[in-house]
């Protein structure tokens, strides 16, 4: 194996669980992946040493953000009952349920909680990296943290989630529950 | 809780993610003994942490697709680079092809009137043959003055009209083609001045010879056409030639060929 690949390769579990978990499709996500693979092959000169999984998640995001900003025309408004009709995540084993529902619940959230949730939570990147790969401050990454935090906390506890309306940066990914 | 800074939400987060110099966290871990609500809100972020993360574990621990391999986007990379390439390779070839072609059909044609062997190529001439077009057209339709000094004075007319363009000229003889000479008259060109002599048929068909002196090597004969009005120019002996009627192309040669063979016999007599 080559010293690219032995580099990436460690790296693509992590990118895969990223893009499936704002994604929630299979195909679509490795799609997404394979873009920011071959993405990160071509531009690998061009990479100024630091550290090469922030990098790779910086590709990834920005793939995704591009990516959603051309597909995202549908309203605003997104519920549990349309969440749990997009995924289709299978609901065979006990446990699997409550997955299920943690990822439906996510779902939720606006995408930049998502992402920093995800980011921060799931793949154990500092919020410095976590800023640098959304490119906000760091300031952004906390607030957004805690309001993600917060709104899936009440949501999986079955209260009113959302009285406190998100003040979203981009109106088009403003969603709510009712 | 000791001095310091006041226990923040942004604090509670990082205690979950162990984000915290050891002293904030410690700090944090003595808030939250005191404190039952802060406690409860992080015993939830960290559960939701890990319940996000055993959530996501299956896609983790998945085997990684075939089309998801380094090795194989870097070849796929390779293969299409080398396509393009082998695009490039194709278009370079084509265009040597197009400029082989373009070379060799440009022989081709320009040794259709391969009269002699050019010697030089870089003439001037194709200037010298547009001016002269525009001569003809303007003279040649000329009824009462087609000429400035008619051919009842052909002698003075070569006198004068080889003083003008500084060296020895003479009238060319086309009688053995049909064309009776007229007359001639002198022109500007943009070079400096140019002779003209107009010929006659005898059916009101007009032929012109046009006249520039022009040092430089010889050329070979180029055709010239421009609607129904055609003819040849060149280059020989100090003169810039050039022939022209409304006439088809082979009489307009063999004038051509008629005046370069009579020129090249002047050249003995210019010292006359």
């Amino acid at each position: 194996m080559n010293e690219t690949a032995a580099l990436i390769e460690p790296h693509i579990p992590a990118l895969r669980r990223y893009a499936f978990a704002l994604i929630r499709d299979d195909a679509s996500a490795d799609d997404l992946v394979q873009d920011c693979l071959e993405r990160a092959v071509s531009r690998w000169h061009l990479r100024r040493g630091g550290d090469v999984r922030a990098w790779l998640f910086t590709i990834l995001h920005n793939l995704f953000v591009s990516q959603r900003r051309q597909t995202l025309r549908r309203g605003p408004h997104r519920t549990l009952e349309d969440v749990e009709h997009e995924t289709g995540i299978p609901s065979a084993q006990e446990h699997a349920v409550i997955h299920r529902d943690m990822l439906r619940a996510l779902a939720t959230l606006p995408e930049e909680q998502q992402s920093v949730l995800l980011l921060i939570g799931v793949e154990d990147l500092s919020y410095a990296e976590a800023a640098g790969i959304v490119g906000v401050p760091v300031g952004t990454i906390m607030s957004r943290l805690s309001r993600g935090r917060n709104r899936l906390r009440r949501l999986l506890n079955g209260g009113p989630v959302d009285e406190e309306r998100t003040t979203s940066e981009r109106s088009s990914t403003l969603r709510r529950i009712k | 809780m000791t001095g310091g800074m006041p226990i923040g939400d942004d604090d509670l987060h990082g205690y979950v993610d162990q984000r915290l110099t050891p002293e904030r966290m410690a700090a944090v871990e003595a808030y939250i003994a005191t404190h039952p609500d802060a406690a409860a809100q992080v015993l939830q972020y960290r559960e939701q942490r890990d319940a996000l993360r055993s959530a996501l574990q299956h896609k983790y621990d998945e085997p990684v697709p075939v089309r998801l391999r380094v090795a194989g986007i870097q070849a796929e990379r390779r293969r299409r680079w080398r396509r393009s390439l082998g695009r490039v390779a194709a278009a370079g070839l084509w265009l040597l092809i197009g400029a082989a072609g373009g070379w060799i059909a440009n022989e081709e044609l320009t040794a259709t009137p391969p009269v002699r062997v050019a010697a030089s190529s870089a003439l001037p001439a194709n200037a010298v043959a547009q001016e002269a077009l525009t001569a003809h057209r303007i003279f040649a339709a000329e009824v009462r003055h087609p000429v400035e000094v008619d051919v009842t004075q052909e002698k003075h007319l070569v006198e004068w009209l080889s003083k003008r363009l500084a060296r020895p000229l003479r009238v060319p003889d086309l009688s053995a083609q049909g064309y009776r000479l007229m007359g001639g008259r002198l022109l500007p060109a943009s070079a400096g001045p140019a002779a003209q002599f107009m010929y006659d048929d005898g059916t009101g068909r007009r032929l012109t010879v046009y006249l520039t002196a022009e040092d430089g090597g010889e050329t070979s004969f180029r055709y010239v056409q421009d609607g129904e009005l055609g003819g040849f120019y060149w280059r020989d002996a100090g003169f810039g030639y050039a022939v022209l009627a409304q006439a088809d192309r082979r009489d307009l040669l063999a004038t051509a060929e008629a005046i370069y063979r009579q020129t090249d016999d002047t050249v003995p007599v210019s010292g006359r």
